[in-house]
């Protein structure tokens, strides 16, 4: 195997003379628009690269960026991170998931401050880890609370394998995957949005293939370009948007072709559908229930499923955000950050009162951390 | 294999023996082997003191261990204010079952630190605990420097100034991430600790006018600029391109959605200096070789007192924040 040649993941995607260019390209081909482009970027991931990069500072005005619900954070009810509390809280068990879930609170707490009060709670950087810790405490039960969209679950299937195949029979899993296009398809059908155009992630269409996204041209007349995170990335999936409308199209394009290609990867499609299959519905945090948005383990596999297994000591009641906090209306793309009252004063990422300000990858966060008077 | 026992820090014969035989044998100087209850030290002028604790896993990282860093820490603390390092404590406490060989690694490794600056340690402190309750060895060390330069603060940098790096940053941070994650992505990933008071010495013998020092320790870049952005009510402009980062720590931020601004150093510094002497003081500081890639990075305004604003090399801008709460991965 050739070495991995770390410069190779952004050398050359964030070139200023490339950059530049696109956007000059997209001044001239927004002349041509009839009405101004709102663009939602359905993935927490492009808003973080719009805002780091100082992006809209460098296109027109009838350009407008709409905020999506493609946050795996952002979008997780109160009452599933109430389960991973609980989970936690029980006697002889390690509760292993990724990155910032641990910051997020739940109705009472939060799996930060439960691993203070001294329950074992661990950060892990790669799923396949949970295995490892998994055999090296053999006494003890180890609960993978599983989260992300499309791109995440591939590792939670190969977790499933592993541990299958190696018959570790003390690893748990706590499903929360979640789907895209179900939850585009709630924000479009209910109308309220004014969206005309969208860019796809595409770390999701590497797993799924850009064709998840291929009704939605038809169905409410809206280009979609599958786009790359990268600055350069981003501007060259806007320019085609832009041009897309300009010329009166409504179609699926790829824009990240080095990866991702229509069909996706079949081989990680296998493998999810082996072990995992849709939910009949699951609430979404400020969205409310959308059905078959989100995956859960087949019943086959009902004995590693912490869910099932741990049902006594696991909440039932739906909890609400606080109050004051419109990450709802954020998610759902009919407001943006600055428009919240508690914005940066009662909510910042050191006290968040919404997810879409405690998740790194939440628009709130990215709009407090990056923009302020810059706008 | 020799391991550290509870009896070692009883205070009896086997603390004797272990005082003697290793930390006097490394440590040798005047003041600290009269063993007195307190060193009598002999300063002139104004003194600085700092102190710090020193907890790092794994113990041993490339380009350093906890004893480099504990030395290095503390000496470089001081020579942010100009001061010369002088004198250092040193307290250990170390968990029962430690091995001995790696003690003596770390023991010897302060020692070779301490040269660096000509910094002594006069006095210390040994305990040993039980299994459990440290994380393997924790090391405290405080430290005295003589003040060289007087006037250097964080609350003194004047609209005007010029922002220098030292060299590439994030380099500390990177490499105790991958050590702990058992990730080898590149050989030539290695800690940037190292003691900083030469480069300093050189900048104040060579006349600049610092308005402020500070290495980037925890926090990393991003930190001290805001720190000074706050503390001295103006606005930092740092353009982007000139901040340094190495392929293998931009590789590592990309991988888990960190900021190099944000990752620890513990081998580079940030000055602020007026700007007539700006490019002298790079000069001044590329004489060192952990300093080749010292850089202007930014100059200081009053367009958003309290703020860094980043500028990139595309013509957009942003703030650069402090970093929040702890480093953890992002998800997607």
């Amino acid at each position: 195997m050739s070495e991995l040649k770390l410069k190779d993941l952004y050398d050359g995607f964030r070139d200023p003379a490339t950059i530049r260019m696109l956007s000059a390209q997209i001044g001239e081909a927004a002349k041509a628009l009839h009405e101004p482009l709102r663009i939602m970027e359905v993935c927490g991931g492009h808003t973080h690269t719009i805002m780091k990069y100082g992006l809209p500072q460098l296109l027109p005005d009838n350009i407008d960026f709409i905020h999506g619900p493609g946050c795996p954070v952002c979008i997780m009810p109160k009452e599933r991170i109430d389960h991973a509390i609980a989970l936690a809280r029980m006697d002889d068990t390690i509760l292993v998931t990724l990155g910032d879930m641990i910051r997020v609170p739940g109705s009472q707490s939060s799996l930060a401050v439960e691993r203070a009060a001294g329950r074992d709670i661990r950060p892990l950087y790669t799923p396949m880890d949970a295995l490892k810790i998994a055999k090296e405490h053999p006494d003890k039960r180890v609960i993978f609370f599983a989260i992300g969209f499309e791109t995440t679950t591939p590792m939670t299937a190969a977790l499933l394998h592993a541990a299958i195949a190696q018959k570790v029979t003390n690893l748990y899993f706590h499903i929360n995957h979640v789907l895209v296009p179900p939850a585009i398809d709630a924000i479009m059908s209910d109308g309220r949005a004014k969206i005309n155009a969208f860019i796809g992630p595409s770390h999701v269409s590497v797993i799924t293939g850009a064709k998840i996204y291929a009704p939605l041209p038809e169905k409410y007349g809206t280009p979609v370009v599958v786009c790359g995170f990268e600055p350069v990335d981003v501007m060259q999936g806007i320019l085609m948007a832009v041009r897309q409308q300009a010329e009166g199209r409504a179609e699926l394009e790829i824009e990240y072709s080095r990866s991702v290609t229509m069909e996706g990867n079949v081989k990680a499609q296998q493998l999810i559908d082996t072990y995992l299959r849709a939910r009949s519905h699951f609430r979404w945090r400020g969205i409310g229930d959308i059905p078959d948005s989100a995956l859960e383990l087949k019943p086959e596999f009902a004995h590693l499923d912490a869910e099932k297994v741990f049902a006594e000591v696991l909440p039932t009641e739906p909890i609400d955000d606080h109050k004051l906090c419109i990450c709802g209306t954020i998610l759902k793309g009919l407001a943006k950050p600055m428009e919240c009252k508690v914005f940066g004063t009662a909510c910042t990422p050191n006290t968040p009162l919404g997810s879409c300000m405690v998740s790194s990858e939440g628009a709130c966060n990215a709009y407090y951390r990056y923009a302020g008077v810059l706008g | 294999m020799k391991q550290v026992q509870l009896s070692h820090g009883g205070g009896g014969e086997e603390t004797n023996k272990l005082i003697h035989d290793l930390f006097y044998r490394h440590f040798k100087n005047d003041i600290l082997i009269k063993a007195e209850d307190a060193a009598v030290l002999q300063t002139e002028g104004k003194i600085a003191f700092t102190t710090d604790s020193f907890t790092v896993s794994p113990l041993f990282f490339e380009g350093g261990d906890i004893g480099k860093l504990a030395v290095a820490g503390t000496v470089n603390d001081l020579a942010m204010m100009g001061a010369k390092p002088l004198y250092l404590s040193s307290a250990f406490m170390i968990e029962e079952g430690f091995p001995f060989e790696e003690l003596e690694r770390i023991v010897g490794s302060m020692a070779a630190e301490l040269e660096k600056s000509g910094a002594k340690i006069v006095c210390g402190d040994t305990k040993v605990v039980p299994r459990g309750s440290v994380d393997k060895l924790f090391i405290n060390t405080a430290g005295i420097g003589q003040i060289m330069r007087e006037g250097i603060s964080s609350q003194t940098i004047r609209e005007g100034d010029v922002i220098i790096a030292s060299r590439d940053i994030g380099r500390h941070g990177a490499t105790v991430l991958m050590a702990r994650e058992g990730l080898e992505v590149s050989a030539d990933l290695g800690s940037d600790c190292e003691t900083l008071w030469p480069a300093v010495e050189a900048l104040i013998d060579d006349k600049i006018s610092i308005s402020a020092l500070r290495d980037a320790t925890r926090g990393g870049l991003a930190a001290v600029l805001n720190e000074w952005a706050e503390n001295s009510g103006v606005c930092l402009e740092i353009e982007e391109s000139a901040i340094r980062v190495s392929d293998e720590v931009q590789g590592i931020c990309e991988m888990f959605g960190f900021e190099a601004t944000d990752l620890a150093n513990e081998g580079t510094f940030v000055a602020a200096v007026a700007p007539m002497h700006a490019a002298f003081a790079v000069s001044t500081l590329q004489r060192f070789g952990f300093c080749g890639e010292a850089a202007v990075i930014g100059r200081v305004t009053q367009q958003y007192p309290g703020k860094v604003v980043l500028h990139s090399a595309f013509g957009s801008r942003r703030f650069l924040d402090l970093p929040k709460g702890e480093l953890l991965p992002r998800i997607c």
